[in-house]
């Protein structure tokens, strides 16, 4: 299974030919892959019922308890079909949406290499692949939001998406390791089952605030909500898959993932349900400010993934139902609004709500699909937002001590969000006709299958919400709910939530009807807002340049000379202390050498001093060379044939290289002042001392086992081969190899680079100055 | 700066060039088993390259190689990378090495060859490249002067 979502990069990889030979179905034909993944889910579905969680097992790095394992339990089972089932619609409106864009391939390989990264989330069981799975939708979601890479405000965007993510990210990194340590484990199945071990650690508490801080930045909470509406300059596609559907939902699939192993604890319940209830109600007053319809969408999907964050906060089991319910009805209705949003966008050419009117004669079927999305959006019966609401609502009555904060501001947010649907179905569709960029016409089938599907599942579950009995029962007991018979309905008789609901219906209609006074009325918060989050945000980024810039200036001034002695000193300090402080420092002196050795040794050292006192530079580079020479042949007395080859070539390559550089290269001058010039002598000089005495005793320590006794037992039983340099460099150690050689690969794309760079300018410069001579003379 | 060379270096290069790069194979081959391995071979061939290079030129070079160092480079990696995915095949924890014996002339094939000759074309191309800036630069520059 695992090789099935990985194969998901490989179709990544081959998407520009594909679109070479399919043209414009491309899009539909890489469809089938989602759609498959969503077959084999569907094939496991009697197992992940049962309630056996599937664990496929494959190795990765085993050494460092790093796994490939995929863990399908109901939670699992949830997210990977949505992101299958929303994903092969979305690929399926992109081919139409994109149709005749240059950069379709691009599209295609960036997508789909986020829809095999956010798989791999959602079944990771491993602490590490989750994480790398987490990174790499960030840096798809990047590379996405900056689709147009040639606008600014769309390039800044996405910059701001990544720094917030990663930022978090790294925050996240440092809890799993924390986590891993207080649980004892990589794996997030087994930690599920060490809660009490983890919240009894003393690390608790860190590990917690580290973990929150990676999922409420990639879930976008307060107070890091304002990266997701700036990510609407992704094109429409995108914002439906990644930034409503799925990645937004990373953060609260994790949250969901470790409340078994974290939840229970008033620090987890305050902060969840306090963040989450400010996030909705951010999200809502923010959305009801906005007229460009993505924007407008885009809060009200900050409000959800608030309203989910409160859910696991208050962590009853009526709250973990309406968590499930609310996930899976917001992931249907937001992704066929976002895709709504884009046919308008088309069919309109504008993008403002309040420039659309009177559509619905035009576009009569889009209307339709619109209305029903919005009705899930706005709460309404007879859809699948209207029952997850009621479980939101009911499972917050009474069910905090604080809860009359949390419920003011859940309810303040949910009858915005019904003015919000409102104002996405009716504002575009009713009304009087308004002149548009662009006559409007009926969408083509390719952009209304997507959302036509969408709204009527929204629709089906709503009017059948016990065809989820038993999807919702079996999420909720993973997260850590033993008692999970679960029965939902649309109607459950007059209670308190459905006067709630009543009430925040007629509100959320006034606040339509008086929508443009509201507006107004919010203008004036506009100095408030300005000194929001995000402009901390931009605070934080100036600042981080000027610490840069400075630290720059100090450390990476461009002198070699500076360089060499800056890491000579760390270099010192780092051994010094290790030697002389956490060892026991002695030395044995007693020489025992033969002549040969110590003619050998005394010809390093002269020809060491001699490089350092010439004045010619050939003459240096040879006495160089000899110390290289030397060095070979000691490696020769100690029998070390392929240390001395590898000295020699490598002696031989330099002194090509150098002549290629040699006549280049100004004459030798004074540029350092008599007093650095002794600062230097005494910073190289106790740096030979301190190596001198690190080697001598490094070798009277015998305390420490020899590593190179395991390399010779095995290198022919192990290894298959002889030659124990060979099989360290190609088998035991190849991971450090394979390291090098990226280094390696690293150096000469830099020197290519810093010499063409080099070249051009001088080029530039010599052009600039030729043309600038010119009119006079 | 660089121009082509005396006869003498013109007929020893070319004459050493086969030899020096049949050497390099030599050494890679044998290298898991006696002295030898990617690595070295690596460097043997750069050597014999920069030597052509030091008699013949850059364009000669160029055209000789066919290929843009870089793209060696890039192949070499490539390989590299590639050596590590069969265990995952074989169920086995990634870069685990495998082994094969080819029927007919019972020559050990395996991943760490793979991966060998993938450090041999990093170290070839790495080389190749820094020697041919270089002496692209050096060409611009006397183009500039």
């Amino acid at each position: 299974m695992q090789l099935a979502i990985l194969t998901g990069f490989g179709l990544a990889f081959m998407a520009p030919w594909l679109h070479r030979w399919l043209g414009r179905y491309t899009p539909l034909m890489m469809a089938l892959w989602p759609m498959s993944i969503a077959g084999w889910l569907a094939l496991q579905w009697p197992v992940v019922l049962a309630g056996d969680p599937l664990l496929l097992e494959w190795a990765w790095v085993p050494a460092l308890d790093i796994s490939l394992n995929f863990y399908l339990d109901g939670l699992a089972w949830l997210f990977a079909m949505l992101i299958s089932v929303v994903g092969a619609l979305v690929l399926v409106y992109t081919g139409e949406y994109l149709k005749g864009e240059r950069d379709l391939p691009r599209f295609l390989v960036i997508i789909s290499a986020f829809m095999t990264s956010m798989l791999g989330l959602v079944l990771a069981d491993n602490l590490v692949t989750l994480f790398v799975f987490w990174e790499l939708t960030g840096i798809t979601s990047y590379l996405l939001i900056g689709f147009h890479h040639d606008d600014p405000a769309a390039r800044k965007s996405a910059q701001q998406g990544l720094f917030v993510t990663v930022g978090g990210g790294l925050a996240l990194l440092a809890g799993f390791v924390m986590l891993a340590q207080a649980g004892d484990s990589w794996s997030l199945s087994v930690l599920g089952q060490r809660g009490e071990q983890l919240i009894g650690h003393e690390l608790y508490t860190p590990i917690l605030l580290c973990v929150l801080l990676g999922a409420f930045t990639k879930s976008a909470q307060f107070p890091f909500h304002f990266w997701l509406p700036n990510a609407m300059a992704a094109p429409t596609p995108v914002s439906a898959y990644l930034h409503s559907a799925t990645m937004v939902k990373a953060g609260v699939y994790l949250l969901a993932r470790l409340h078994p192993a974290l939840g229970d604890t008033l620090l987890w319940e305050m902060t969840l349900s306090l963040v989450g209830a400010l996030t909705m109600a951010t999200g809502a007053l923010l959305a009801i400010r906005e007229t460009h319809v993505k924007k407008l969408l885009a809060y009200s999907t900050v409000m959800a993934l608030g309203t989910l964050t409160m859910l696991l906060g208050i962590g009853t089991r009526d709250a973990l139902v309406a968590f499930v319910v609310f996930l899976l009805a917001h992931s249907l209705y937001k992704g066929a609004l976002f895709m709504v949003a884009g046919i308008l966008d088309h069919a309109t050419g504008t993008r403002d709500v309040t420039a659309m009117g009177g559509l619905r004669g035009a576009m009569p079927r889009t209307a339709a699909v619109a209305c029903v999305a919005a009705l899930s959006l706005a709460g309404l019966p007879p859809l699948l937002g209207f029952v997850g609401k009621e479980l939101m609502l009911t499972s917050l009555l009474g069910a905090l001590p604080y809860s009359g904060l949390v419920l003011a501001l859940a309810f303040l947010g949910a009858f915005l969000t019904l003015a919000v649907a409102a104002i996405v179905a009716l504002r575009p569709f009713f009304g009087p006709v308004r002149d548009m960029p662009v006559t409007p016409h009926e969408a083509p089938l390719g952009l209304l299958v997507g959302p036509a599907l969408l709204a009527g599942l929204s629709l089906l579950f709503g009017l059948l919400p016990g065809l989820l009995d038993g999807l919702v029962a079996v999420t909720v007991s993973g997260l850590g709910v033993a008692e999970p018979g679960v029965h939902l309905a649309l109607w459950h008789g007059l209670n308190p939530t459905l006067g709630l609901s009543l009430v925040s219906l007629v509100l959320g209609s006034l606040v339509f009807c008086y929508w443009g006074r509201v507006r107004l009325a919010l203008a004036r918060l506009e100095p408030v807002m300005r000194h929001g989050p995000e402009w901390g945000y931009e605070r934080l980024m100036a600042g981080l340049v000027r610490l840069a810039e400075w630290q720059t200036r100090w450390l990476q001034n461009g002198h070699v000379r500076h360089y060499l002695a800056m890491t000579l000193l760390v270099l010192m300090g780092l051994v010094g202390h290790a030697l002389f402080l956490r060892h026991r420092f002695e030395i044995d002196v007693s020489v025992d050498a033969y002549f040969h050795e110590v003619v050998v040794a005394g010809l390093m050292a002269a020809s060491a001093l001699t490089a350092c006192l010439m004045r010619s530079r050939l003459a240096a580079v040879a006495a160089v060379g000899i110390m290289g020479f030397c060095i070979a042949l000691t490696f020769v007395l100690f029998s070390a044939p392929d240390l001395a080859i590898t000295q020699l070539l490598v002696e031989t390559l330099t002194v090509v290289l150098l002549v290629l550089v040699l006549f280049r290269l100004p004459r030798f001058t004074r540029l350092s002042t008599p007093v650095e010039r002794w600062r230097d002598v005494i910073v190289a000089g106790s740096f030979g001392l301190l190596m001198a005495l690190f080697m001598l005793s490094v070798l009277t320590a015998d305390a420490l086992p020899r590593i190179s006794d395991y390399m010779v037992a095995n290198s022919q039983p192990l290894g298959h081969g002889h030659n124990i340099v060979n099989v360290i460099l190609v088998d035991f150690r190849a991971l450090d190899t394979l390291g090098e050689m990226f280094v390696l690969a690293l150096a000469a794309i830099g020197v290519q680079a810093m010499l063409r760079f080099h070249s051009d300018n001088d080029v530039v410069s010599s052009e600039r100055t030729t043309r600038g001579d010119r009119p006079h003379g | 700066m660089v121009r082509s060379g005396t006869l003498i270096l013109s007929v020893a290069a070319r004459l050493l060039l086969p030899l020096q790069l049949l050497f390099s194979l030599f050494l890679l081959l044998r290298g898991h088993d006696a002295p030898g391995g990617g690595f070295i071979a690596g460097l043997v061939a750069s050597g014999a390259f920069a030597l052509y290079f030091f008699a013949y030129g850059r364009q000669a070079l160029s055209a000789m190689l066919k290929v843009s160092p870089r793209d060696l480079v890039a192949v070499g990696l490539l390989l590299g990378v590639l050596s590590t995915l069969p265990a995952w095949w074989f169920g086995e924890a990634f870069f685990t090495a495998q082994w094969w014996t080819l029927p007919i002339i019972g020559f050990k094939a395996s991943t760490p060859l793979v991966f060998d000759i993938g450090v041999y074309l990093v170290v070839v191309g790495a080389v190749l490249t820094a020697i041919t800036a270089l002496a692209d630069t050096a060409r611009t520059q006397g183009a500039n002067d």
